[in-house]
């Protein structure tokens, strides 16, 4: 090698050699291709696909977050809050940063005080989710959890909060049947929704809630904001408040809600309270029961199973779902439709030995009335005066009194899920049995029982227009609510005299079959009871006295005897005599409301009184309200 | 002309001194888009600064003799490697690479040095080929030649600066007048080695590995090292024809683009300033590369045209692959953009390198 240093080789001087200009020039040439490749490269990404790439730069750099709407509040017929909403937050834990997230486990652990293996669970549910997707590890964060993510802001980047509206139930178990409870929109609410909802949305799942969604859930606002690369964010580009869901005012009154709620605690059954002249519900209890609370924030899994496995189905709304024999409740309907129909004398008497027998077959009774006209039969409730009123109606007539007085079809009440019950018929039994009606068939129905099945709500509202002369009510919780028809079904008033007397009877006269245990002084209290079997007399004669299974009480009552101002309804199941289980709980509730009405119950105090209007401003200030 | 005068100021090439003050100034704005809004707000007057000192520096070198350079290149060579070898012992870390050895204070980045003692030592080399033949000999010392520093400074690890060394001698031997034959033999060996060095990867360190994985499947992991390749491309291409103006580009200003004033500052750009920005730069930098060619046409002699034609296989070299990088075309090598990065070594480096472009000009005249 000849390089030397120090030595300058004199012969560069000597140009002895070209400058190979053709080959230069021919680099200058491959430079020229080199960019021009370059630049067709920036034109596929700039202006082929630019569009693309601007979606991808937008979805990179903005992110919407939602304002949750608070749900709107119920309130009873006098303001007092049933159910609100009130501001809480949510820890969110993200996940796109696995490093970091493995490094901050056991700090998170034991700073939120969530087990390891806890949050090794939830972290392996979401595995198959995007990773961008945080978790909610903790829905219901107290104070010190709150305190602890703020505090930890920079050594724990992957904990975040989110406000959440959550649901309050104020009073827990009571009025749970009729209001529902909420719960995360379902995959198939979601796509009926057409985009109206979105993943993790809380929407009304059952009861009034469900009922009245519309309604009470607002318009969820947006915020949309601008992060950076490590997600922290820079500015608010816009903000889109939410609208808060409208207050609505229910017709239940809190004091009978409250009579109603303690008289059916540990009972199994369902009270339903209206009023006669309009068919708002003033109460409602179905028993057992839950407490919708437990929905609001997550519902354990076991704990929903639980409550859908329960075989005392404390879901079942019994006022309007349980379809049960009305038992001698029924005679009511009897007595109408033989003194409208005029098939029978109204001065029709019978002698009652205790039973009788029909088309071979023996009928009991409860005991020997003797001779029985139709007021004793009613207010004694005797069996063989309805066996026979029934033999000589046959069941199309009794079907159509029956059916005119709103049973076997719904009453059309604003709560999802109602039940109809069944007025058996000849057409229908060859519909769904294929055979022909057996006249024996005719007997039992004459006295609530066999085919025939009703719900509180129906009984109820069939009672009230019995004895208004036939203003079949429309059964409402909204106060105030629009479009409601009473249906008319006119019944004579000498057929409204004699069977309201009878049942004036039944609560005042000394062998009425409450035996003047519920009179109630300066009230024209009066109602029918009923005790219907949930086995056939056959079955339970087999059985001997050995049989445990009691029969369902029934008692609905009202007042005053004519055009009455309240009509409840009371079903004790397996409450024996409807007579004690359930006229105690009806007179409870009649007593409370004319108390009330005379002034001589003091106001309750224990909640607060708010407008709807009140209510709907002070929510405001909280859907607004910023993350901390 | 004035023959026997010395070199003057009058004669420096002017039009390649607009044009690198073009590509310059529009560095300067993109370094300011980039950081102002940011804890690095102010790095374009440090850049500034890095460019008054490169100008005073090309200045100086224009006035040297680049033959008295040639003539201390086996000197130069050694303090190269040696310069080397003691950033490999005693270098100062950064990032996981030892690519710096402290200097009065200053950190300064050996390898950068190397590129320019290359040129000179290259030049020299092919100038003492006193043929239009390039025999298997000749060819194996210029490969030795440029192994020994390549080797050293990948061993930093610094790939991208150690690839950059590469061209000088390719485009020497192919001026000193590769034989076809020869130049067959070497793709042939290139292509052979490509595998070869496929299963080496594996010696390699492991932010290198992920780079090539990440080139290879860059859509495998959006969150991870393809990441880069793809912020880029959506800045890239969201700027469209006429970009998103100047201080608006998303991804630049909300950190999306990856060291978006230095190594991915054609990135940022393309986002503010669109095609036709990127247009306007690639056509100053081919317009630079036409001026040094035309210089090296009408250099006095071969060692000069070598001079030249080094600095231009470097600064070419650095814009095909950066400007491929940020189109997704080229894995991330971290090889900066001349003129436009931020970066004191690089910046110093360019200029520098011009100078010695403007020491053989100067003396084109000179006898």
């Amino acid at each position: 090698m000849a390089l030397r240093a120090g030595v300058p080789l004199r012969s560069w001087n000597v140009n002895d050699q070209k400058i190979p200009q053709g080959r230069l020039a021919l680099i200058s040439y491959v430079s020229l291709v080199l960019v021009a490749v370059l630049l067709v490269g920036f034109w596929k990404l700039q202006v082929v696909q630019s569009g693309h790439f601007a979606d991808l730069a937008e979805k990179n750099g903005i992110r919407s977050i939602p304002i949750i709407a608070p749900r709107g509040t119920m309130l009873d017929r006098e303001g007092r809050v049933l159910v609100d909403s009130y501001p809480s937050f949510s820890i969110l834990l993200l996940r796109d940063n696995p490093k970091l997230l493995a490094q901050s486990l056991p700090m998170i652990e034991e700073g939120l005080d969530i087990s390891p293996e806890d949050l090794k669970q939830q972290l392996d549910a979401a595995r198959t989710e995007p990773k961008f997707l945080p978790i909610i590890v903790k829905p219901a964060a107290s104070e010190a959890d709150i305190a602890f993510v703020e505090a930890h802001r920079d050594d724990l980047p992957v904990l975040d909060l989110m406000m959440v509206q959550r649901r309050r139930y104020a009073h827990g178990e009571m009025l749970a049947n009729a209001i529902g409870y909420v719960g995360e929109v379902s995959p198939q609410e979601l796509s009926q929704g057409n985009g109206h909802y979105r993943p993790g949305d809380i929407v009304g799942k059952a009861g009034l809630e469900k009922e009245y969604n519309d309604r009470l859930e607002g318009t969820d606002g947006m915020r949309r904001v601008v992060v950076n690369s490590v997600g922290k964010v820079m500015r608010t580009l816009d903000n889109v408040d939410a609208i808060p869901g409208k207050p609505i005012q229910l017709t239940i009154d809190y004091d009978l809600q409250s009579i109603a709620e303690n008289d059916m605690a540990g009972k199994e059954g369902a009270v339903v309270a209206m009023d006669a002249r309009t068919g708002e519900v003033l109460a409602m209890v179905s028993r057992p029961t839950f407490d919708p609370n437990d929905f609001a924030v997550r519902i354990p899994a076991e704990e929903w199973q639980r409550l859908n496995a329960d075989p005392q189905t404390p879901l079942l709304n019994r006022a309007i779902q349980a379809q049960l024999a009305p038992g001698s409740v029924f005679k009511i309907v009897m007595a109408t439709a033989m003194l409208e129909s005029k098939a029978i004398p109204a001065s029709y008497t019978v002698y009652c030995p205790g039973y009788a027998e029909f088309y071979g077959r023996v009928f009991h009774c409860d005991h020997p009335h003797g001779s029985v006209d139709l007021h004793k039969g009613i207010v004694a409730s005797c069996d063989v005066y309805f066996y026979n009123v029934g033999r000589l109606l046959g069941i199309d007539r009794i079907s159509h009194y029956a059916s005119s007085l709103g049973l076997g079809r719904r009453t059309g009440i604003d709560l999802p899920g109602e039940e109809p019950g069944l007025v058996p018929s000849e057409a229908w039994v060859e519909r769904v049995y294929h055979h022909k009606w057996y006249p024996g068939s005719t007997i039992s129905v004459s006295i609530g029982q066999g085919a025939v099945t009703a719900t509180p709500i129906q009984l109820a509202r069939m009672i009230a227009a019995v004895a208004s002369g036939g203003k079949l009510i429309p059964p409402h919780f909204l106060k105030n609510a629009t479009g409601l028809k009473t249906d008319d079904f006119p019944i004579s008033d000498d057929t409204v005299d004699q069977v309201t007397q009878g049942m004036y009877g039944v609560v005042n006269e000394s062998d009425g079959t409450t035996s003047g245990l519920v009179k109630l002084q300066n009230i024209e209290f009066c109602g029918k009871t009923g005790t219907a079997q949930i086995m056939s007399y056959d079955l339970r004669d087999r059985l001997g006295k050995k049989h445990t299974v009691r029969d369902n009480g029934w008692f609905v009552g009202y007042a005053p005897r004519r055009n009455p101002e309240i009509v409840v309804a009371a079903l004790v199941q397996s409450g024996g005599w409807g007579s004690v289980s359930a006229a105690p709980i009806v007179r409870d509730i009649v007593k409370a409301y004319y108390d009330k009405k005379n002034g001589q119950m003091p106001a309750t105090t224990s909640t607060a009184q708010v407008t709807p209007e009140a209510a709907a401003h002070s929510l405001v200030a909280t859907a607004t309200g910023q993350h901390p | 002309m004035n023959s026997g005068s010395g070199p003057r100021l009058h004669d420096l090439d002017w039009t390649l001194l607009a044009i690198v003050g073009a590509i310059s100034m529009m560095g300067l704005l993109e370094i300011y888009s980039s950081t102002h809004a940011s804890a690095m707000a102010g790095m374009q007057w440090k850049q500034l600064v890095w460019i008054g000192i490169g100008l005073a520096g090309m200045l100086l070198l224009s006035f040297v003799d680049y033959h008295s350079l040639l003539d201390q290149a086996p000197l130069l060579y050694l303090a190269g490697i040696i310069g080397l070898l003691v950033v490999l012992v005693l270098g100062y870390s950064r990032l996981g690479a030892k690519r710096w050895i402290l200097l009065g204070g200053q950190t300064l980045q050996v390898s950068e040095l190397m590129k320019l003692i290359i040129i000179i030592v290259l030049a020299r080399y092919f100038a003492e080929v006193r043929t239009d033949r390039l025999t298997v000999a000749d060819l194996a010392k210029v490969t030795l030649l440029t192994l020994v520093p390549v080797g050293l400074i990948l061993k930093q690890p610094d790939l991208g600066t150690a690839m950059v060394l590469v061209p000088v001698a390719v485009l020497g031997a192919f001026l000193a007048g590769i034989e076809w034959k020869h130049f067959a033999v070497l793709l042939v060996a290139v292509a052979l080695l490509v595998p070869v060095a496929w299963n080496m990867r594996h010696h390699l360190k492991p932010y290198q590995q992920k780079r090539i994985e990440t080139f290879l499947h860059p859509e495998e992991n959006p969150r991870g090292a393809g990441y880069q390749i793809l912020q880029s491309e959506i800045a890239v291409g969201s700027g469209g024809i006429w970009g998103k103006g100047f201080g608006k580009g998303s991804q630049n200003q909300l950190g999306f683009v990856p060291v978006r004033y230095s190594d991915f500052i054609l990135a940022s750009l393309a986002e503010e300033q669109g095609f036709v920005g990127v247009c306007i730069v690639l056509l100053l930098y081919l317009g630079l590369i036409f001026r040094l060619v035309d210089n090296a046409q009408k250099a006095k002699d071969r060692a000069g045209m070598y001079v030249i034609m080094g600095v231009t296989a470097i600064l070419g070299f650095h814009v095909l692959v950066n400007a491929s990088m940020v189109i997704g075309y080229m894995p991330v090598t971290g090889i900066p953009l001349p003129l436009m990065s931020y970066g004191g070594s690089s910046t110093a480096f360019v200029f520098l390198a011009l100078g010695l472009v403007m020491s053989v000009r100067l003396r084109r005249f000179v006898n």
